[in-house]
């Protein structure tokens, strides 16, 4: 319990990514579901990075950290240009508001 | 107590604590203030696991960029920062039962995983400069490396397409 390990992070880690999970079923704000996303990406990082140091060793894991941190931010990028796209012409950001593909 | 743990437990504790508000919180912006502190605690965790470049990155560019981004987000798409959508009562209940099968799930396969089958990484807890990550990321991950350039190229011209007003 005192010596911090592998597990001590990778359950520090299944918890966020179930919270995020539960952020992206709760919130019926299209950010808030961003939110959750982000979460989610960032539990992932956090056990990349915990093996890589604990377990394999070398770069590998801080380096599939790094790319999931450049396709966070694209998805973010990416994300909001829609949000924006759906506020404009539905004049809401709630996400049960956007069931038509088109319009 | 050592002082790996004592820092372990703090940040780690700040995380699941910032992720139990995010989900708590009944207003978006509160979620996204709270988004700041999961993820600069998170760079903490990362620092702690002598990954320093890591950390870096994650709060140059989670907590300064893409949580900028989202606040930016909130405010072009609500007449008030302070907008709220309630869930329903059946919602918090099915959310709340697969969060926890989900977590225990996890967190038991984990438990159960004899991790000492992989051998242990010594080397690894040296912290590795940043000169390394640079020269593999221009040698053994070329590949990936020039992808992901390609692909913020995309998104820079996908999201100005997308959230650029008159499409017609």
């Amino acid at each position: 319990m005192l010596e911090i390990g592998l597990s001590h992070y990778l359950i520090v880690s299944a918890f966020v990514f179930c919270a995020g999970i539960a952020v992206m079923t709760l919130k019926r704000n299209a950010v808030g579901i961003l939110i959750g996303a982000e979460l989610v990406l960032n539990a992932a990082n956090l056990n990349f990075i915990a093996c890589g140091r604990y377990r394999v060793g070398g770069l590998d894991g801080q380096i599939a950290a790094a790319f999931v941190i450049v396709l966070a931010a694209a998805e973010a990028a990416i994300a909001l240009a829609i949000f924006l796209s759906f506020y404009n012409s539905h004049a809401t950001i709630d996400v049960d508001h956007g069931d038509a593909l088109k319009g | 107590m050592s002082l790996e743990t004592v820092v372990f437990y703090i940040f780690g504790g700040l995380m699941v604590v910032s992720s139990v508000a995010i989900i708590l919180s009944r207003t978006i912006i509160r979620s996204a203030v709270w988004l700041l502190f999961n993820l600069m605690a998170a760079g903490a965790l990362y620092f702690l696991l002598s990954a320093n470049f890591l950390g870096a990155i994650q709060w140059i560019v989670y907590a300064g960029g893409i949580l900028i981004l989202i606040v930016f987000g909130v405010m072009l798409t609500a007449k008030s920062p302070y907008v709220r959508f309630n869930a329903r009562p059946r919602e918090i209940a099915i959310t709340a039962l697969v969060g926890v099968i989900l977590f225990a799930g996890l967190s038991g396969l984990m438990l159960a995983t004899d991790w000492s089958a992989i051998p242990d990484a010594a080397p690894a807890r040296e912290v590795q400069p940043v000169a390394d990550i640079g020269r593999s990321l221009l040698t053994q991950y070329l590949i990936p490396f020039e992808l992901v350039s390609v692909l913020l190229l995309a998104v820079m011209i996908g999201a100005a397409y997308l959230a650029s007003p008159e499409k017609k």
